[in-house]
Order: C-alpha cells, then sequence, then structure tokens
C-alpha cells in the first residue's frame, strides 16, 4: 500500500484568526473521600478547582509560556489542550473547530494529528519495552499515515535526523539513550504526523543545563523550518525567556497576566510576576541579598476568597479580598489585579 | 586551619564487569564558616562527594583510597559507631526531598529533642527549649505550638526549614546540603536559601553546598567548586568562577545557562555528552568535547593549578616555563 | 538458539543463576523431574496402567535393597502390583501436568482481570476487587473442594477428561486473584506514566493501550508469582487427590498414589506412600527455590 499524503489541515481560517483559542476553560476535580466516608465522618464534598476560568490566545507559529509554581493549574491546562482531561467548563478552539467535540467524535479523531505533546520526564515517557522504531513509527501507524514498511522506517529515519539522532539508533531501546537523547525521541516522536501545534510540558526541566541547551535549540530550530506552533509549560522563567513570544503567568488555577515577552520581562505589572521575576537566583548578582516575599502558596483546595494572591500581597486592600479580577487589557498587556486597575501599582 | 580537608579521595564501585571508579583524586578544602558550593551536572559525582564526607555511601561503593579529615583528624576510617558520633554533633546533613528527610510517624519535636539530646549533655527539657528556639530562628511560626506537629502538618517549605533546624540541632561545625532548594517552588527556594545563609553564618557553621542550579550558587556561596566526571574541573572564588573561568568547560556551563536578564538567538551548547564512569577518555575527562583541545590533553591527566583568580584542572593554564609544558608536544589541531 | 542462551547466561540475571548454589539445584531437580515425567513412557520400566502386565503376586513387594525386594521392582511395589518408581513418573506427569495449565490459565483470567481493574478503575475496579476479597476469604481448598463437589455432583459419571477439567478448573478458580492484584497494583503505577498519557494522545484505544504498553510492563512480578504457585497448585492438586476428588484412580497422580498408599502405612509397607511423597516434596522444593532465586534476580534494588 501506497503512503498516504500527510493529512491536509482543516480549511484555513482566514490570516487574522489565531490557530488555538482557549475560553473560559476550567477543570475541577472531586477529591472528596470515598461515600461510606463521607457519611461516616460527616467529611464534606471537596472540589479541586485545578483550572478556574482560563482563556487566552496562540497565533500561528508562536510560541506561548504558561509559567507558575507547583499548584498553578499550568499542566492541567496543557493536558486539557491534548485531550487527556475534558474541561468542567469552557472551550478551546483549534483553526476555528471545537476541539473537544473533535476528541470525541470519531471522524474528528483525526485532529490528534495535528496537536501533540512532550512530556516532562525522559525516562517514563518512552514505553522501556518498545524499540525506538515502534516507539517513534506509532502515531503513524495508529492514524494509517504510512503502512509500507520500508517507507516507515525511512520515515523515522528522518526524523531521528531531525532531532539529531542517528538512523541507526532505531533499533535500540530507550534505556540505551540518555537524558537528553530520550527527550529528543519524544520530540521526534511528537513530530511524526507533522503536526502543528505541540503542547511542551517542562521538557528540559529534568535535563541538565547542557542538555537543556541542546534540546531548547533544537525546539526553536524545528519550530522555525516547519512553522510550529508551540505551548511551553515550564517554572523556569530563563528558559521561558529564551522560548516564548508571549508569557502568561497563573496562579492557583487562574491566568494574573498575560503579555508579550518583552512586556512582562521589561515591566511586570501583577505583584505576583514581580514577586516571581525577583525570586529567581540570578547569575550575575553574586552575594546579592533579594528581599523574598513571604508566604507560600495557599492550599488549592481551600483557595482564598476574591483574589487568590490577596494574602500575599503587599498591594491587596479590602476590595482585593472579596471580589475576583477580571483579566482586563491595558497597554496591550493582559492583567488580573485591582490595583492595576485602579492605578495603585 | 580548614574545617574540612578532602586529599585524593577516589570512590570506587566494584562491580561484575570491572571497577567503576566514581571519584577520582578529589582535593580541596573548606574553611570554617564559608561557604562552598559544589556544582555539576548529572554523573559528575557531587552528591556522591557529599555522601563519602556524611559516611553514608551506598555499598558495594566504597573509598579507596584518599582521606577526609575534619579539624585535622581521618573520619574516613571510622568504625560505623564513632561515625554516627560524628554524624550530627560535627557534620550535619540537610537533603533534597524534605518529605522524606523526616519520619513521619513522629512529632517534629520529638525528633528534635531526640537529635539534641543524643549529641548535647542537655536535660530533655533543656532540649525542648532549645528545639523551640531553633524552629523560631528558622522562621516556624507559632514555634510553641506547632513543635508537637507532624510532618505532613507542614508545607513543603516549612519542612525543608525543619530539616535544617534539625541539622544545626546539635551545633555543627559543617553542614552538607545536597539539593536543599530544588524541590521547593522559586518564590519558596529564595525563602530557604536566605534562611541557610543567615542561620549558618550566625552559628558559625560552614556550608558544603550541593546543587545542580548555578544561579543558587551565584547568590549563596563564597567559592564554588565544579565537578565533571569524577573530577573538580575548577574551584575558586564564586564571582572568579561565574565571570572570568579558566576551565573550557566552566565557561561553556555558564555561557549555556539561558539568563532571564540577557536574551540570545540561540543558546551556547557544549555538543556531546559527560561520559560515562566506564568510559572515561585518557587525559583530561573533557578532551573530547573541549574547544580548545591539544595533544597534551588526551595524554596525561591534569591537575587542579592556579589559573588567574581560580584553580583549574586544564593544561591550558600550565605556567610557560614550566618543564612540564615545555615538555608537551607541540599544539596540534584535533 | 545457543547464542541467545549464551547472551542471557551472561546477563545480570543468567550471571545470578550460575552462581546461586541453590537456582543450580533446583534447576537441576526441577529439569530431571520434567524430562522424566514428559517422556514416561521411554523412562519408566514398566507401565503401572496396563492392567494385563499386572501380577498380584508381586503385590507390596519392599523395595530393592531389601531382601524380599526385586531389582526389577525398584522402588517395591504397591497393593495391586505397580511399579512405584514407574508410577512415580506418571504421577509426576500428571501432577505436573495439571499444575503448569491451571497456573497457566489462572494467570490468564488474573492478568487480564487486573489489567481490566487496574486501567478502567471506577466500577469495574471496585468489582472485581471485591470479587478477589470474596475469594481471598475462603481457603483455597475449600473452593476446590465446592467445585470439585459441583462438578462431580453435575457430571456423576464423569470420564477421565471431564475429572481433570473439573480439578483443573477448581484450582485455577482459587488462584487467580493473586495474579489479578498484583497485576492491577503495576497497572495503576504504570498508567499514569508518561508514555501511556503519550500513547493516549496519539489516539491509541484503552483496550490497545493495555495490550500493548502497559501489559509488558506489568508482567515482571507475575513469572516469579507463577513459577511459585506451580508449586501450590501441584500440592493443592495432590491435596484434592488425597482427599479423593481430584485425579481419577485410573490415572493416579503424586496425591493419588499418596492416597492409596496411606491405608497401608500401618502395616509396615511404608514405600507405597513415603516414595510419592519425597517425589512431592522435591518438585514442590526445587520449584519454590527457582522461584525465590527468580524474585532475587529480577529485583533491581538487590541487584
Amino acid at each position: 500500500m501506497s503512503a498516504q499524503p500527510a493529512a491536509a489541515a482543516p480549511q484555513a481560517p482566514p490570516e487574522a484568526a489565531p490557530l488555538i483559542r482557549a475560553v473560559d476553560l476550567a477543570r475541577t476535580f472531586d477529591v472528596s473521600a470515598p461515600w461510606l466516608n463521607r457519611v461516616l465522618e460527616r467529611k464534606p464534598r471537596q472540589l479541586l478547582h485545578a483550572v478556574d476560568g482560563v482563556s487566552f490566545e496562540i497565533e500561528r507559529g508562536q510560541t506561548l509560556a504558561l509559567v507558575g509554581e507547583s499548584g498553578c493549574g499550568k499542566s492541567t491546562v496543557a493536558r486539557l489542550l491534548v485531550g487527556l482531561y475534558q474541561p468542567s467548563r469552557g472551550h478551546f478552539e483549534f483553526a476555528g473547530q471545537d476541539a473537544h467535540a473533535a476528541y470525541r467524535s470519531r471522524s474528528g479523531r483525526a485532529i490528534r494529528r495535528h496537536i501533540q505533546m512532550i512530556f516532562q520526564d525522559p525516562y517514563a515517557s518512552l514505553n522501556p519495552r518498545w524499540r525506538v522504531a515502534d516507539i517513534v513509527a506509532e502515531p503513524l501507524r495508529e492514524h494509517g499515515l504510512i503502512s509500507e514498511r520500508a517507507a516507515l522506517e525511512a520515515r523515522v529515519g528522518e526524523l531521528l535526523q531531525s532531532v539529531g539522532l542517528s538512523p541507526l539508533d532505531r533499533v535500540k531501546f530507550p534505556h540505551q539513550f540518555s537524558g537528553g537523547q530520550r527527550q529528543r525521541i519524544s520530540i521526534a516522536r511528537a513530530l511524526a504526523t507533522q503536526p502543528e501545534f505541540l503542547v511542551c510540558d517542562e521538557p528540559t526541566s529534568a535535563l541538565d543545563v547542557s542538555v537543556q541547551a541542546q534540546v531548547l535549540n533544537i525546539m526553536k530550530d524545528l519550530q522555525r523550518q516547519q512553522g510550529l506552533t508551540y505551548l511551553f509549560i515550564s517554572h523556569n522563567l530563563a528558559v521561558v525567556r529564551h522560548v516564548s513570544d508571549h508569557v502568561g503567568v497563573m496562579y492557583l488555577g487562574r491566568l494574573v497576566e498575560l503579555a508579550p515577552k518583552q512586556a512582562l520581562f521589561a515591566q511586570p505589572r501583577h505583584p505576583y510576576t514581580r514577586m516571581l521575576l525577583e525570586a529567581i537566583p540570578k547569575l550575575h548578582h553574586t552575594g546579592h541579598a533579594r528581599t523574598p516575599v513571604q508566604g507560600e502558596v495557599p492550599n488549592p483546595l481551600n483557595p482564598p476568597t476574591g483574589c487568590a494572591f490577596h494574602p500575599r500581597c503587599p498591594a491587596a486592600n479590602r476590595r482585593c479580598s472579596s471580589e475576583r479580577p477580571v483579566l482586563q487589557s491595558l497597554d496591550g498587556v493582559r492583567v488580573a489585579c485591582h490595583a492595576v486597575e485602579e492605578g495603585r501599582l | 586551619m580548614s574545617l574540612l580537608q578532602v586529599q585524593n579521595l577516589v570512590v570506587e564501585f566494584p562491580s561484575r564487569h570491572g571497577t567503576l571508579r566514581a571519584l577520582d583524586q578529589l582535593s580541596f578544602e573548606i574553611a570554617p564558616g564559608e561557604i562552598l558550593g559544589v556544582v555539576g551536572e548529572s554523573g559528575a559525582g557531587k552528591s556522591l562527594t557529599g555522601a563519602a564526607i556524611i559516611g553514608l555511601l551506598e555499598p558495594p561503593g566504597r573509598i579507596a583510597s584518599g582521606q577526609i579529615l575534619l579539624e585535622g583528624e581521618r573520619i574516613d576510617n571510622l568504625p560505623p559507631d564513632q561515625m554516627r558520633r560524628i554524624r550530627g554533633r560535627r557534620i550535619g546533613a540537610i537533603f533534597q526531598d524534605p518529605l522524606t528527610s523526616l519520619n513521619p510517624l513522629y512529632s517534629i519535636g520529638r525528633q528534635l529533642i531526640e537529635t539534641i539530646t543524643t549529641h548535647l549533655p542537655l536535660t530533655h527539657a533543656q532540649a525542648r527549649q532549645r528545639a523551640i528556639e531553633l524552629l523560631q530562628e528558622t522562621g516556624i511560626p507559632a514555634a510553641q505550638e506547632r513543635i508537637d506537629h507532624y510532618p505532613h502538618q507542614f508545607s513543603g517549605g516549612m519542612r525543608q526549614r525543619v530539616v535544617i533546624a534539625l541539622a544545626l540541632a546539635a551545633e555543627p561545625k559543617l553542614i552538607v546540603a545536597d539539593e536543599p532548594t530544588t524541590a521547593l517552588d522559586v518564590s519558596i527556594q529564595a525563602q530557604i536559601i536566605n534562611l541557610l545563609k543567615s542561620v549558618c553564618k550566625k552559628h558559625g557553621a560552614a556550608v558544603m553546598l550541593i546543587t545542580h542550579d548555578m544561579g543558587v550558587i551565584a547568590e549563596t556561596c563564597d567559592r564554588v567548586a565544579v565537578m565533571y566526571a569524577g573530577r573538580i574541573a575548577e574551584i575558586g572564588p564564586v564571582r572568579d568562577v561565574i565571570h572570568a573561568a579558566a576551565h573550557p568547560y566552566t565557561q561553556g556551563l555558564m555561557r549555556c545557562i539561558p539568563d532571564i536578564e540577557v536574551e540570545r538567538q540561540n543558546l551556547h551548547q557544549i555538543d556531546g555528552a559527560m561520559p560515562r564512569l566506564n568510559a572515561i577518555p585518557p587525559g583530561c575527562a573533557f578532551n573530547p568535547r573541549c574547544p580548545q583541545v591539544f595533544a597534551r590533553c588526551h595524554q596525561e591527566r591534569p591537575e587542579l593549578m592556579p589559573a588567574a583568580t581560580t584553580q583549574a584542572a586544564c593544561w591550558l593554564n600550565a605556567s610557560p616555563t614550566s618543564p612540564a609544558r615545555a615538555a608537551a608536544l607541540p599544539e596540534a589541531q584535533p | 538458539m545457543k547464542s541467545t542462551l549464551f547472551k542471557w547466561l551472561d546477563s545480570d540475571v543468567g550471571h545470578s543463576f550460575r552462581t546461586s548454589p541453590a537456582a543450580l539445584f533446583a534447576a537441576a531437580i526441577a529439569l530431571v523431574c520434567g524430562l522424566a515425567a514428559l517422556f514416561a513412557p521411554w523412562v519408566a520400566p514398566h507401565n503401572p496402567f496396563d492392567l494385563a502386565t499386572l501380577d498380584l503376586n508381586n503385590a507390596r513387594l519392599p523395595p530393592a535393597w531389601y531382601p524380599e525386594g526385586q531389582w526389577t521392582f525398584l522402588l517395591g511395589t504397591d497393593d495391586q502390583g505397580r511399579d512405584i518408581l514407574s508410577a512415580l513418573i506418571y504421577g509426576a506427569r500428571i501432577s505436573l501436568f495439571v499444575g503448569l495449565i491451571s497456573v497457566l490459565l489462572s494467570v490468564l483470567l488474573g492478568v487480564t482481570l487486573g489489567l481490566l481493574a487496574g486501567y478502567l478503575g471506577g466500577w469495574v475496579d471496585a468489582l472485581l476487587m471485591r470479587l478477589c476479597d470474596v475469594m481471598l476469604s475462603f481457603p483455597a481448598i475449600l473452593i476446590a473442594l465446592l467445585i470439585a463437589g459441583i462438578g462431580h455432583t453435575l457430571f456423576p459419571n464423569a470420564h477421565e477428561a471431564l475429572a481433570f477439567g473439573v480439578l483443573i478448573a477448581a484450582i485455577t478458580l482459587t488462584g487467580w486473584v493473586q495474579y489479578a492484584r498484583t497485576v492491577r497494583g503495576s497497572t495503576l503505577v504504570e498508567r499514569q506514566k508518561e508514555y501511556v498519557q503519550a500513547a493516549r494522545v496519539i489516539g491509541v484505544s484503552s483496550l490497545a493501550i493495555m495490550r500493548r504498553h502497559v501489559l509488558p510492563n506489568v508482567l515482571g512480578p507475575v513469572l516469579v508469582l507463577a513459577t511459585i504457585q506451580v508449586a501450590t497448585a501441584i500440592i493443592t492438586e495432590a491435596t484434592l487427590s488425597f482427599l479423593g476428588v481430584g485425579a481419577p484412580p485410573t490415572s493416579p497422580s503424586l496425591g493419588t498414589l499418596i492416597r492409596i498408599g496411606n491405608d497401608y502405612l500401618f502395616s509396615g509397607e511404608w514405600w507405597i506412600t513415603i516414595f510419592p511423597g519425597l517425589v512431592l516434596v522435591l518438585i514442590a522444593l526445587s520449584v519454590n527455590l527457582l522461584g525465590d532465586w527468580l524474585r532475587d534476580a529480577l529485583n533491581p534494588r538487590l541487584r
């Protein structure tokens, strides 16, 4: 059987429309104790609002980075976009069509060819019992894109080369590779079906600095060559500065700031963004004594009322503890902060 | 006099396939009260160095040769019960995961008091008072009540503070901290680093801070040792190692760290990877990846030698008038 | 084939095997018993089930080293003149056959249910685990007796194959639970790993993920359990046969032989029951030792 041509993208909308559009995405998890315990110990139902109304857009060919600390929901957003979770509320559009409707339907399943994911842990993201050739070829086989053996082998070799590995590596097992090389194999697998959108969940956090540099460079080159769009999740703002075009800062499931990279780093508006930037240990400030902000991220099961950041915020007032701020545009930047809105910051 | 002296330490792992040398002729010193950073990538041997000093090498790993001297006395060849007395009393330890560093079944007060009474001649009441003071010092609010709480009732950052209190409980002279902030959020990291620095200065304890995060090193340490493939590549004052490194590996490493202040098109990368323990090339371990390699690098292994402001294990720094360099083959293209 | 064997012997597991006296001894015993059982018609000096060759004059002869014994009947004869040694070999054959088949079926059933329970979760998991709990709360022998009893009542004129079927079913149905639980636990762990999530993102169906991705990674502990359970199965079978509800008397297994011999123990003809008992112990011991070695060899932390 001859190789089928790579799947064509769904009908391309006019240039102005962004490739990805998330509208009020939310995901709640029920983490209550089992029914019997709840009845006997009179425990309440507990809901975890991992993602609580997140909206953003990503233009084709650009990279949006989502940053935040643990519990902010950025990984959940990533999994919502690739269909690993269903949204509890809201929706997201891929090239104009409702992605989750597509994920669920039989015919729309093909959307998975266009959206792929790279994971954080290079040791757990490849099946230790499969050879590299099978791992990289799996998406091609699953979607029936190439079935002839020689063509499949050729394509696998091509993909391995594009990430800087040798086509001869295809017969090896994952444990024969280092962390950085495994991450490259993950990238090769993700690119097998020529996707347009790649969700990257902390792809270099588990790698050493020199290896991280190699992988980030490859990702940037591939983006340039193939016009890929990335959603890049990270907690490392220095890496984010290097790879992103736009940056979204998340805190306890909400977007607090969304701005083009230059604007965010030059002039962070939201108090949490400022705190994050201030808190990063900087290479060139040897012996610099920072003034770290007090407090820790609150328990996501019991978020503060109003603005989630108000207990730690130096600029909080009464309104902040009762009314939840909305993401508003201001000079090309979107910020969810009463103090900024009121001009106090 | 140095607080800690490590001299030509060799740690080996005998295995069926042969003996693997994980640490190869390691030598360095820590002065009293100083903070020495030990930085390196995975597999460089930094955690092993910490484990060897505390005496917690996992068998079959063992110290094959070399000496570790604490305040002039050898501690590497002590029997286990004597080593146990030194651990905790003169050397404290902080590990990466605050979750597993504390026993979940005992209250933190009990763990603190147990450590204090084991090493110091205090009564239970005195030990308890001291424990409360330590908790207050490390920033645990309401220490009087929280001393009886269990580890699961604390958040990650709080737990790491308790671990720091535990490490300081018996007034050790040296604290070995192995990746103390890696498992914590960025904002908590900043707090813990500051705490470690201030509390150790206050108690006059020296710190050996092991981490892979150069930013943390830059802000905390006085001196730093850069490890590569079980050896020290460079050691010196932190500002000099970061800004004026003499070893090509250190130079490359500093350049590939993405900097939040400066933007670059492509990150500088060091091609290749750190060699595995059973495949370390002869001569300088870095020679396959070094942009300035020459003939001697493949033949002789360089020892730490003085460079401009640091000490680097690199033949580029061999003194031009030394007979060693004169005897070297002329520089050849790799 | 040969090169694969050499490569395996050189690996970590193979090395552990070569240097472990217990493993070598156990493997030797198991191999001897296995081969003897397999080639029984050629190995056994007599055919104890061929009624034509039996002679009641040879009944209850003691082992050959006794003055009354004969060398053609090395280990003596039973009450019907059957050679004990031959009966042992044929009996071991039955025991091993029943043991291996029932373990195989247990593994198939247990692994499948464990995978489904672990991967699908929810009510499937709850249902299957409650089933396991119920089955575990009954002693295995009682359940086996129950099933065997029901079987014999339903098919009173059971001929051999049916008797074996019931026997194998009884042992299978009591043995599958431990595999289900182990595999369920491993599946729960593997399900969270990123390679499974990657497969879901690619669009692979749940069944395909279970079969192709999860299954190869959860089989490790199953192997160890299965090896040890062969011994348990053989002993269970022996117990059932001893109690009279196991192998039919026309093809006696080791358990049946023990039962038959039990009646003669006090009249002094100890060899009719002791030798089958010894062989049973030997097989069970060697399989257990192999299983222990395998578990230690496969444990990454002990390596």
